[in-house]
């Protein structure tokens, strides 16, 4: 079978103020149902290089295939769809829209995508909360949350369109043990139930060590 | 739910979430838009009042006679100009009468043309109102009572007593308001008058006539055309002035020149007789357009102002609706919407305040010697500037708010969410 997401001799630069080679021929496979868990110092370009996973950062060279279609050149329209039809991703920081309720946040990404009528895409959207726990918390706004709250509301909103893989950029950075292992549980046991891949980076030793595989970076380069 | 309901969905819980913002930055469109309103509305129903008081007013063609000299002189005739040298000095014009000579063919004649709305003669005589050992310099016109007011409006000058008594009593006057005032006369009494040859007449004041200006209401009055000729001592045919009303105005200038040619005749349209007249106009007009555009664009910078400051401050969300699948277009389209709802509420409710205002300054009381008839400030209520006020605030604010918007398509999701 495919893997789910590949890329072949990504490179990539940036200019300002001083040219710096920050990704260096960055080449890997993400399998289906795949945890895979991303490391290494900080500054080496890991949340460089999962910008462009995501397709959100188009400026590089090199080759992205996502579920067997090559990517690299699509427009940016395009690659918005692509996005939300095949990925989910989780900041550091939760980023949700303040003003509006728990649900709005989650629904959004669906009610763009537009495959679901409003009803549907509400009743997914609570089963997502549900499965976070967090279903009490739907009406809230979500500039009232706290932290932990937030990081698994914006789990769900990952979620919402059933993806094929979830990014995760350091999506326990800012919580204690605590809400970090129930966040780690929850991912394991979505890519065990529901066939998603996890992409997650990661300082966490702990939390890496229960994942599938781990992708070390050094310096720009995959180191294994 | 269609992709632009969700955009029109989050433009409103953003604008909401900013209620304060929003209404300041609406208010500026309804200060501009209401600005704007008053202000043609009132220089326009202004300038509809002064058109009205000359052009209603003012026939748009005047036929005289002129007593000018000649500018061919005889002996330019008789040694032919271009050979000869001819010098003469001292001209001046030949003893003629004021009246105008076949007055009453010329004047059936333009009752006739189908672009005359309307002819009234006019015999005018100077006279003395006599006021005890005082003599009053005056002078007194024969009118036609019925057609002038038909044509001319000539009631609006009437300020007391009526103009029918003019074709009730045979001797009844309408005297000017100075004159009036100066013999403390009114309505109802006598006045004792001379010709130029000293002849006394008995005329009965039926009303008093007021132009607003004062040198003519110093010494103008009225009386029956018959009347007149009789003071002057002169037939039925002594005709001083034709006044003309066509039924386009535009055709005055024409139909002047076609008269001198017809008729041995000096004919002056409305245009030559008023032509700073309408450049007040146009100058006054000019300057309302100018105030109130300058006050929308001030409006407009308020809304790019306010917009801008809510993209910066809607970084994040921005960042977060393109990581989920949100185009550039789309972000684009939020900012846009919330542009168009801030320029529709702030132009609803400048509509609503240019509005009231108007019938505000409507009601407010203006008297003026010079208008008797106008008893409170003119407005002009023209569809037209609500209309034109709409449209500009759409405008205005959509391009306001297109720049920062513009500015939201381009912003890159990665660059905001690294810079945390
Ligand atoms: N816009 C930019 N312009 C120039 N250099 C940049 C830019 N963004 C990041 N860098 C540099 O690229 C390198 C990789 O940054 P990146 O954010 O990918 O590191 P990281 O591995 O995610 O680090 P951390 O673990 O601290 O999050 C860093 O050295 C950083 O200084
Ligand atoms: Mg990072």
């Amino acid at each position: 079978m495919k893997p789910i997401l590949e890329t072949k001799d990504i490179n990539k630069y940036f200019t300002d103020p001083v040219e710096f080679h920050v990704l260096k021929d960055i080449s890997l496979k993400l399998e289906r149902k795949e945890f895979v868990s991303i490391m290494g110092k900080s500054g080496c370009g890991k949340s460089t290089l999962l910008y462009i996973l995501s397709t959100m950062d188009t400026n590089y060279t090199g080759e992205l295939i996502i579920d067997g279609k090559n990517v690299s050149h699509e427009s940016k329209d395009n690659l918005a769809r692509i996005r939300s039809e095949n990925i989910g991703f989780v900041f550091q920081f939760h980023y949700l829209l303040p003003e509006f309720t728990v649900l709005k946040n989650i629904m959004l990404p669906a009610l763009k995508l537009g495959k679901f009528d409003h009803k549907t895409i509400k009743k997914n959207a609570l089963e997502k909360l549900e499965i976070l726990g967090m279903q009490e918390q739907a009406d809230k706004k979500a500039s009232r949350l706290s932290g932990g709250q937030k990081q698994r509301v914006a789990i769900a909103r990952a979620l919402i369109n059933n993806p094929k893989i979830i990014m995760g950029d350091e999506p326990t950075g800012n919580l204690d043990s605590k809400n970090a292992n129930i966040v780690f549980d929850i991912l394991r046991e979505l890519s065990n139930e529901l066939d998603m891949s996890m992409l997650i980076v990661t300082h966490d030793k702990d939390f890496a060590k229960k994942t599938d595989r781990i992708i070390e970076m050094e310096d720009g380069y995959i180191i294994s | 739910m269609s992709n632009l309901s969700i955009i029109w969905d989050i433009s409103k819980t953003h604008l909401f979430s900013k209620k304060k913002q929003t209404m300041v930055a609406a208010l500026g469109v309804t200060f501009g838009i209401s600005m704007f309103i008053i202000m043609m509305s009132f220089m326009t129903g202004l300038n509809q009042l002064l058109d009205g008081l000359v052009l209603n007013r003012t026939p748009h063609v005047q036929i005289y006679n002129n007593t000018d000299p000649t500018e061919t002189q005889p002996t330019d005739s008789y040694f032919n100009a271009a050979t000869n040298l001819n010098y003469i000095h001292s001209i001046k014009p030949k003893s003629r009468l004021e009246r105008i000579h076949n007055a009453l063919p010329i004047l059936s004649e333009l009752k006739k043309n189908k672009k005359v709305n309307g002819a009234t003669p006019q015999t005018i005589c100077k006279v003395f109102y006599i006021a005890g050992s005082n003599n009053l310099n005056g002078i007194i016109s024969g009118i036609d009572v019925t057609q002038e007011a038909r044509l001319f409006n000539f009631k609006d000058y009437i300020v007391e007593g009526d103009i029918n008594s003019l074709i009730k009593k045979k001797n009844g006057v309408l005297l000017g308001s100075g004159i009036a005032e100066k013999l403390s006369l009114s309505v109802g009494d006598k006045i004792q008058i001379l010709n130029p040859s000293g002849t006394s007449f008995s005329l009965s004041i039926g009303g008093i006539y007021q132009s607003g200006m004062a040198e003519i209401d110093d010494i103008q009055s009225y009386v029956n055309l018959k009347m007149a000729q009789q003071i002057l001592g002169a037939g039925s045919n002594y005709i001083s002035r034709i006044h003309v009303k066509l039924n386009d105005m535009e055709d005055a200038v024409p139909f002047s020149k076609l008269i001198e040619n017809i008729y041995d005749v000096s004919a002056m349209d409305i245009k030559e007789a008023n032509a700073q007249f309408d450049t007040g106009s146009s100058i006054r007009t000019l300057i309302s357009y100018a105030v109130s555009i300058t006050l929308l664009i001030v409006a407009g910078f308020g809304i790019y102002n306010i917009l801008n400051m809510f993209i910066y401050e809607k970084m994040n969300d921005i960042a977060i609706l393109k990581a989920t699948g949100f185009t550039g277009r789309d972000v684009m389209l939020i900012f846009i919407f919330q542009a168009l709802i801030i320029g529709v509420l702030g132009a609803a409710l400048g509509l609503g305040v240019g509005y009231g205002a108007s019938v505000i300054i409507d009601n407010i009381p203006f008297n003026s010697e010079a208008l008797p008839t106008v008893k409170t400030y003119p407005v002009n209520y023209d569809p037209l500037f609500y209309i034109t006020g709409i449209i500009f605030a759409l405008v205005s604010t959509f391009l306001a708010g297109y720049l920062p918007a513009r500015k939201a398509k381009k912003l890159d999701p990665v660059e905001i969410i690294r810079g945390q």
